[in-house]
């Protein structure tokens, strides 16, 4: 099989090969951590020490609970939150919004939590990072407003954690496989275990199953390898040559006015569909995806750029491009043959 | 070290461990991709992923659907909190697993215990109290390896016209699936897969409303992604047991000739013929455990299920039983499967043993 040329990235990440050695040493700790015998009290040991490792590594001065991953970790931060009325922002990832329904905080055209008309609640969620756009909420003015109320503040960190530093919140979701570890692992960090009803089990009797242990292994090595973030420079360089070109094509950057991650970015050619743009990289061997890998393949268009006013019609032209610690300009010259190719193809079709 | 903790968790088998491998691939391969991107390298993983279910699938009825959870807790969790008409009552036999017994009570329903026998057996002919919409009955006990009539209560149950629920995570890939139940879960990490992934097996026509959202994964019924190195090793460990099941069970029926002819004194809690024969657990009454646990610190067995350990309670399947608190306190659980030896076993049996008399002294 061809090399893929892999730009999807907030998807999901390969795994460092730290954390696969990792998890296979992880493999040669397969007792029960619940077990009161030798080989248990190893894995507990080991357990423990990585509970440590993932906070020392966030700099996380709270508890931290480990789950099967961020959709679980909101579910728990959500659902047994000691508060009565809850809000989310409009933009957050579906694992949020199908949770909150409703009323929801609505954002600019740059997909931003606006801080000064902020509702009143007991819990408010806001996203860290969008996985579709990148744009960064101002979570430090949001958690200020929020703790100035008495409230709690429920951060989803999926996309941003290893890239940004953590933000003041109460409750913070993370997700391994965005960050280099794989997928079926996370955790919710706990400011207070006041804050949340417990439901017994293990984690401390707030959340129950056997720990994978190998995988919370891959979780805390992954966390440890994210402090070495220089490659974060190289992907705004090679991010902004991407948008450069792109506008060129006639393009436009979703969010550009917003401050965002440089590994990701929204891109909309205006009359061409995100899905003729996807297949199009596809056959080439060009792994991108439109709006989340969630909802890719659905045909519902994306409740984070409807809640942004974009048109549907709109919405279903945003493809996204993001970008890993071993992406290359290469790859980024080859995404922008493969486009450019494309683009003249459907002029020369007289293409709307 | 000797591992004999078998109802615990398993030995990862070597041909789990090598079919997650390929999903564990750095940026040189495509084997990290998300199975839910619809791009090529996401295409491959979502094979890998109905791979796997087929596998699993292979483990149980006809019939049915497999949905990827996290683990049997969750199963457990999506099946009573998520099923079809949750204003009805639970019945749940008194040695459910505590995934059972505390989200049934947590569900805040009305909610019955089915008591045992002496044996640690549910009596298919118990009386479904009016209004039941759900049952739960476990396939064999963690604790002491007992198997229930699952199919008879199912029976019963349709006739009442509530659903049954089977934790089949003690028997799964060991005895053939319970026939008659609505939903059914596993576990992989109890039949030599990795963990952090078990399944929810749904019989056609079922229902159930989802307890975690978000990116509508698994048909809308459990949202997150799934991770292809997970559901890779649970089917090939599901794989092997299909492959394996009369070598395994003949294994272990050897395993326990040997522990039943080398412990003549020790008292078997639970029925000697309905069990999984993978399981003793053993009473010698004023056995102090967790000194015997102390001087035998190269074996590792287990006082009771792993998730009550240290918790100091007496174990509530042994109370059913009808024990009494200090007989429940001097009873131990030893677990054998496909990786433990028999000369091993043997020598670690007879030291267990020696040991536990010099206290009786």
């Amino acid at each position: 099989m061809r090399k893929t040329i892999y730009l999807d990235h907030a998807a999901t990440t390969p795994v460092l090969p730290a954390v696969r050695e990792a998890v296979l040493r992880g493999f040669a700790l397969w007792a029960n951590p619940s077990s009161q015998h030798a080989r248990g009290r190893a894995a507990r040991a080991a357990l423990e020490d990585a509970r440590a490792r993932v906070a020392g590594a966030l700099g996380w001065e709270g508890e931290v609970i480990f789950t099967s991953g961020a959709t679980e970790a909101l579910a728990i931060g959500w659902g047994r939150a000691r508060a009565e009325r809850k809000l989310a922002s409009a933009v957050e990832h579906p694992a949020l919004l199908r949770l909150a329904g409703g009323a929801l905080i609505p954002v600019d055209s740059a997909g931003r939590v606006v801080a000064g008309v902020l509702p009143e609640a007991d819990l408010i969620a806001v996203q860290q990072v969008n996985n579709e756009t990148g744009v960064i909420q101002p979570l430090a003015e949001i958690a200020a407003l929020v703790r100035g109320r008495g409230g709690v503040l429920l951060a989803d960190c999926a996309q941003g954690v290893g890239k940004l530093p953590l933000p003041d919140a109460d409750l913070l979701a993370i997700a391994g496989h965005k960050l280099g570890a794989p997928p079926g692992v996370g955790a919710l960090l706990v400011r207070d275990f006041a804050l949340l009803e417990a439901s017994g089990g293990q984690e401390r009797g707030y959340r129950g199953g056997t720990e994978n242990l190998p995988y919370i292994l891959g979780l805390a090595t992954a966390l440890e390898a994210a402090r070495d973030d220089a490659w974060l420079a190289g992907a705004a360089d090679l991010r902004a040559h991407l948008e450069v070109e792109l506008r060129a094509l006639g393009a436009e950057v979703i969010a550009a006015q917003a401050e965002r991650v440089p590994t990701i970015g929204a891109y909309r050619l205006p009359g061409v569909s995100a899905s003729l743009v996807l297949i199009s990289c596809d056959r080439l061997g060009i792994a991108l995806s439109a709006g989340s890998a969630c909802s890719s393949g659905s045909m519902k268009p994306s409740d984070t750029l409807l809640a942004m006013g974009l048109s549907e019609v709109q919405a279903r032209e945003v493809f996204r491009v993001s970008i890993g610690r071993e992406t290359t300009s290469e790859d980024i010259a080859a995404l922008l043959a493969a486009i450019r190719a494309m683009v003249e193809r459907a002029k020369g079709q007289g293409a709307r | 070290m000797i591992y004999l903790d078998y109802q615990a968790t398993t030995p990862l088998a070597p041909e789990a461990r090598e079919a997650m491998l390929a999903w564990l691939g750095g940026p040189e391969t495509s084997g990290f991709a998300n199975p839910h991107s619809p791009h090529r390298p996401g295409r491959a993983a979502a094979a890998a992923v109905e791979l796997a279910r087929e596998q699993v699938a292979a483990l149980l009825p006809a019939g049915g659907r497999v949905i990827f959870t996290s683990g049997a807790t969750e199963a457990i969790n999506l099946a009573i909190l998520g099923r079809p008409h949750r204003e009805g009552r639970i019945l749940a036999s008194a040695i459910e697993h505590a995934a059972v017994l505390d989200t049934a009570r947590a569900s805040g329903t009305a909610f019955d215990l089915i008591p045992v026998n002496g044996e640690g057996l549910v009596d298919a002919e118990v009386p479904i109290p009016p209004g039941t919409d759900l049952v739960c009955l476990m396939q064999v006990n963690n604790e002491i390896g007992t198997i229930q009539p699952v199919a008879e209560l199912a029976r019963r149950a349709h006739d009442a016209g509530a659903l049954l629920l089977c934790d089949a995570v003690q028997g799964a890939g060991k005895i053939a699936a319970p026939e008659g139940a609505d939903m059914i879960a596993l576990s992989a990490h109890k039949l030599y897969g990795p963990k952090g992934i078990g399944a929810l097996w749904l019989r056609e026509g079922v229902a159930l409303s989802p307890l975690l959202h978000g990116g509508g994964q698994e048909g809308g019924l459990r949202s997150g992604t799934l991770s292809p190195a997970l559901c890779a090793g649970f089917g090939a460990a599901a794989a092997l047991c299909t492959n394996l099941r009369i070598s395994d069970a003949a294994h272990v029926e050897k395993l326990w000739t040997i522990a039943r002819a080398l412990l003549p004194h020790w008292a078997l809690n639970g029925s000697e013929t309905q069990r999984w024969h993978g399981n003793l657990n053993l009473r010698l009454p004023g056995l102090d455990v967790a000194r015997l646990m102390s001087d035998c610190r190269d074996i590792a067995f287990s006082a009771g299920s792993a998730c009550a350990s240290g918790s100091g309670r007496p174990s509530h399947v042994l109370r059913a039983l009808g024990l009494s608190a200090a007989d429940t306190k001097s009873s131990i659980r030893i677990g054998f499967g496909r990786y433990t030896g028999e000369g091993e076993f043997a020598e670690a049996l007879r030291r267990i043993d020696a040991v536990a008399s010099l206290q009786m002294d």
